[in-house]
């Protein structure tokens, strides 16, 4: 059981990337990468947000739709909880985290729309996983989300200052740069497995 | 039949509803009022976000101004009188001058003037060229000539002359972003009223700033002994006037062998 979770957790970082191995949440990945202090903050914002979603979703899952045979309904009904639970935690924050709700700044609203944060509730419940094996599922996605774009802001910093050439300067280069460290992650593949013996 | 789709329906709406009134509630239960006066101030401020202040920006000030964390009401400098002035009329304190300033490029190392030690071939930016053996320039003091600063000021006021960034004092500011912005740290900001400058940044010693420069500071005190207000002092082989003390009267201009100090219309006085 533990070594389940721990394959689903590591699987989640690095074999099942979601934005360099599925391709969700592009957007803020190309967005807000530029900097590595902004790349932290929306980074830790989607973690956040992932395990508040998860956390309400799943239940919502078990305990409504499934008894009523609504299963259908999850992704509108997951888009509608999750974007009034961004919400909620924005004004969570601003009142009692004034400090987290400055440092996480516009990237809190932004999320509301993040396909990632859709796509780990739902997968969660396509992979059939209990409530705690989703929560660990949704942390190490999110955490393979932190570092995904911490890594490709760095890539990205190292790019302005290089001469690339004028047809390619701006989203062109950033988009092959972006692909070369999605390959690069192509090579975490099995590896977990294998460690871990399963 | 029809208690499929009503049921889906109904949930769809329960949910809603409940997402609906959680956030009216929490929004109302929760609300953290807004600073007025921080607002009233920031409207005032002239938005250029440049961090002459020492805040963070306009935002930043106008919050420091409000919660009475800082009550200097003069510190924008790119607003001057007239924005300390509404600012003072919002918190109902008296106005204070604003001390306005310019920016000038403490180097004189033109084209001919200072020699290079290789041909520059990379990406033609400053902080990329400081970073192979402090530029091409002989003086690792000098001017890299590749308009960092040219490119930051909000208001063009910098230009390239000769190899060596010139600020049109009409133009500039006072922001300091062109100062931070310097790899070498040479652009200064002095007060506007300021009728001499040291135009030169090198404290290497004399004999060795001959050898590459022929317009660099060489620390032979000749301004020192002229000057009749005992201004101007020689520290570290370079020239540093006393604003203080200095009258503007020029006689060091005139005994300076490398015509690093200068006068009359460098700096004009004039101001927007």
């Amino acid at each position: 059981m533990f070594k389940e979770l721990i394959l689903i957790l590591m699987g989640g970082v690095l074999v099942n990337n979601y934005v360099l191995q599925q391709f969700l949440g592009i957007c803020p990945f190309l967005g807000v990468s530029k900097k590595v202090n902004q790349a932290t903050g929306m980074g830790v914002a989607v973690t956040f947000v992932m395990l508040c979603a998860t956390a309400v979703t799943h239940p919502i899952y078990t305990y409504i739709l499934v008894p009523c045979k609504l299963e259908y309904l999850q992704t509108i009904a997951f888009i509608l909880v999750i974007a009034a639970l961004v919400q909620f935690v924005e004004i969570i924050l601003k009142k009692y985290i004034p400090a987290l709700y400055k440092s996480l700044g516009v990237y809190l609203p932004l999320i509301t729309t993040n396909c990632a944060v859709l796509g780990v509730t739902i997968n969660n419940i396509t992979d059939g996983y209990n409530f705690l094996a989703a929560m660990i599922s949704s942390l190490g996605v999110g955490l393979g989300f932190l570092l995904a774009m911490l890594l490709f802001a760095g890539v990205r910093s190292r790019i302005e200052n290089c001469p690339s050439p004028k047809a390619f300067r701006g989203v062109p280069i950033t988009l092959i740069a972006a692909s070369i460290v999605a390959l690069a992650f192509f090579g975490f593949a099995g590896v977990v497995e294998n460690i871990l013996g399963v | 039949m029809l208690t499929p789709i009503l049921l889906a329906i109904g949930i769809l709406a329960a949910i809603a509803l409940i997402c609906a009134v959680l956030l009216t509630v929490s929004s109302v239960f929760f609300s953290v009022k807004e600073n007025e006066t921080a607002a009233a101030i920031r409207d005032c401020l002239p938005g250029a976000n440049c961090g002459a202040c020492g805040y963070s920006g306009c935002d930043g000030y106008a919050k420091a101004l409000a919660d009475k964390s800082t009550d200097a009401t003069n510190l924008c400098v790119p607003g001057g009188d007239c924005t300390a002035k509404e600012i003072a009329a919002i918190l109902g304190v008296e106005a204070a001058d604003v001390v306005e300033k310019v920016a000038y490029v403490a180097c004189n190392g033109v084209c001919g003037a200072v020699e290079r030690k290789y041909d520059y071939q990379g990406q033609k930016t400053c902080h990329a060229a400081n970073l192979s053996y402090n530029g091409d320039k002989f003086c690792t003091f000098a001017c890299l000539g590749y308009g960092d600063c040219m490119r930051v000021c909000p208001r063009d006021a910098i230009s390239l002359e000769n190899g060596v960034a010139h600020v049109d004092p009409q133009k500039c500011i006072g922001c300091g972003m062109c100062m931070r912005e310097c790899p070498n740290g040479i652009i200064k900001l002095i007060e506007d009223t300021t009728r001499v400058v040291v135009q030169c940044s090198n404290h290497d010693k004399g004999a060795s700033t001959r050898k590459y420069c022929t317009n660099g500071c060489i620390g032979c005190m000749k301004c020192q002994k002229t000057c009749p207000h005992g201004a101007i002092t020689v520290e570290n082989n370079l020239a540093t006037i006393d604003y203080s003390l200095c009258t503007g009267c020029g006689a060091c201009v005139e005994v300076c062998p490398v015509h690093c100090l200068h006068e009359g219309n460098f700096i004009c006085g004039a101001h927007f």
